[in-house]
């Protein structure tokens, strides 16, 4: 009894401080996950009650057609996108860098994109500018080039989302600016002095010391990009169209889950999701050890 | 930043005029890259202020005939509710948020970082965990919970996750600030006799403002923002925010009234905008320091 009075004693206070906390990730994270993982499992539709199928639901998914669509989608959105986004945010960092009046005036209006680029405002500025009389259009004909609906086309539709995510490199390009910043001065000099070209300055004094970032900005962009969703659905009107070319993992699992009401199926797509960024996330950190340099 | 003026004095005394012509050609390039990604949002501004049948037809970047209407058009919103009411509920739910996240991110913080407690590193842990966590699973069940709770069109899904401090990223941001204050602070109030909560309220708190107001940009942008949480919750039109609203003049207006579509917009970036001129030193210090995603 005096045990627990002692123990009550000393940890009250922190469990108090951290109490909103605790309840929500209770009852908003940990009781939910263990649900969805649960409904996974069933057949429901929130009217009647979930029924136990086992593994139905997962059997299901892989021989759904649009289920691999939409995973291809994303995948491609993903491995595609994030890298070239990383390579312009470190190419203009780059030129930003070093000794360039006007730094932070420029750094502000490069990153003016992504502050706007997740509102549905930009989304929909997007569905115009590469609609069959949009901006993309006119520019191209008054070049002389053949103009196409790059919207509606199954072929270009999701570069139209991976030229957005490229678009806001800007947030990625503050944190390449700040791991840039850290790179000793006396390193490029006395590369220079050796005799370095710019190239090997980049190669084997920036790059490698400018590692850590790179990894930071490819787990957040990679975990970011798996669950884009406002994009495609304004660009699709929802449909994740044409011929679900746009259909990214998450607008289908709202279409099934809350469209369709297939809450087990939609629970169960979640967790497979959950899976593949975790794997991932797991091999980038595996690799990391080979390509990573932590200074110290 | 010392270190950067050094360096260029030195490129200077060895200017030549190829190296200050590279300078310039560098400068032109970074204008003109950077007028090519804001284009878009230029043009929609002007575009706001042509009248619909120009806003295709002609080529001209400056409106020729400029009118007000599409504004107006656009204001008086669908179904006899407002664009007016859709600010106000958005800016209802960003308040609370702000609020929410503040209390509790800072409560939390406060613990990990100050206090001492069974199994904190633990919940540590289990805290860095739930950053990484992709939000579909753990949506459905919270959505059948709000549903049984007939709370589904209402704000309290969409608000109370940040009184209970679900958006951790904050909670990490805070902790990391508080870190970095001196701890002989903290003794010297200890010694006055102040216990933890004048502690947190007194001194922490004041000295964390930045990272509060770290918190409150980003917790307003990502409000503002966000999509999913709004179309999943919220059907009644009386309750729809600037980006339901948005989508549903897209769905109701067609091609004839892009005019009008653009106008709000155009409002619909304003306050966005507004914390990018006013706080932007937070903004860019939030990305760089804490990872924060724009």
């Amino acid at each position: 009894m005096n045990k627990l009075k002692q123990a009550w004693r000393n940890n009250w206070v922190g469990y108090l401080f951290l109490s909103p906390w605790l309840i929500g990730v209770l009852t908003l994270s940990a009781i939910p996950m263990l649900a969805s993982l649960y409904l996974s499992f069933t057949s429901y539709d929130m009217f009647t009650p979930p029924k136990f199928i086992g593994l139905d639901n997962y059997a299901t998914m892989f021989q759904d057609a649009k289920w691999r669509d939409s995973l291809r989608v994303t995948s491609m959105y993903v491995f595609l996108g994030v890298p070239l986004q990383l390579i312009f945010a470190l190419a203009i960092a780059l030129f930003l860098n070093r000794g360039i009046s006007g730094l932070k005036f420029y750094r502000a209006i490069y990153y003016v994109p992504s502050l706007f680029g997740g509102s549905v405002a930009i989304a929909l500025l997007w569905r115009q500018l590469f609609g069959s009389k949009g901006l993309v259009n006119s520019f191209l004909t008054t070049l002389g080039f053949e103009t196409k609906n790059w919207i509606a086309s199954p072929d270009t539709a999701l570069y139209t989302l991976i030229v957005l995510m490229i678009w806001q490199f800007g947030s990625p390009m503050v944190i390449f600016l700040a791991g840039l910043k850290q790179v000793p001065i006396e390193l490029y000099e006395a590369s220079k002095i050796d005799g370095a070209s710019k190239w090997k300055q980049f190669s084997r004094v920036t790059l490698p010391l400018i590692t850590p970032v790179v990894f930071f900005n490819l787990v957040m962009q990679i975990i970011g990009a798996f669950q884009a969703f406002t994009s495609a659905y304004i660009i699709s009107g929802g449909s994740g169209g044409p011929l679900n070319s746009t259909l990214f993992y998450t607008l289908y699992l709202y279409q099934k889950g809350f469209t369709h009401f297939q809450m087990g199926y939609a629970s169960a797509m979640a967790w497979f999701l959950l899976l593949f960024i975790a794997c991932a996330t797991a091999i980038l950190f595996i690799t990391s050890k080979k390509w990573v340099y932590y200074q110290e | 930043m010392k270190k950067d003026t050094v360096y260029e004095v030195r490129t200077y005394s060895s200017t030549s005029i190829s190296k200050l012509s590279k300078k310039l050609l560098k400068h032109v390039l970074i204008v003109t890259i950077g007028l090519g990604m804001l284009y878009p949002l230029l043009w929609l501004f002007s575009s706001s202020f042509k009248p619909n049948t120009e806003i295709f037809q002609s080529n001209s970047f400056f409106p020729q005939t400029f009118t007000l209407d599409n504004y107006k058009q656009g204001w008086s919103g669908l179904s006899g509710v407002t664009f007016g009411k859709f600010f106000a509920n958005s800016f209802f739910i960003v308040a609370m948020c702000i609020i929410g996240n503040v209390i509790a991110c800072s409560m939390a913080a406060f613990a990990f970082a100050r206090l001492k407690f069974a199994l904190r590193k633990m919940w540590f842990a289990i805290m860095l965990i739930t950053m990484m966590l992709p939000f579909h699973v753990t949506i459905i069940p919270q959505y059948i919970i709000f549903n049984s709770l007939e709370l589904v069109n209402t704000y309290v899904p969409l608000i109370l996750p940040k009184f209970l401090a679900v958006e951790s990223f904050f909670i990490f941001l805070i902790v990391q600030f508080i870190r970095s204050i001196p701890g002989e602070l903290d003794e010297a109030v200890k010694i006055d006799g102040c216990g933890p909560f004048k502690l947190y309220i007194y001194l922490i708190m004041p000295l964390a403002l930045p990272a509060l107001v770290t918190t409150t940009i980003f917790t307003f942008i990502w409000t503002w923002n966000d999509f999913f949480g709004q179309l999943l919750y919220i059907s009644e039109i009386n309750l729809y925010t600037v980006a339901l609203g948005l989508r549903m003049f897209l769905d109701a207006m067609g091609q004839n009234s892009w005019g009008a579509l653009f106008a709000m917009s155009i409002l619909s970036l304003v306050p966005l905008f507004a914390i990018f001129i006013f706080f932007q030193r937070y903004l860019i210090e939030g990305i760089a320091t804490g990872g924060l995603k724009g």
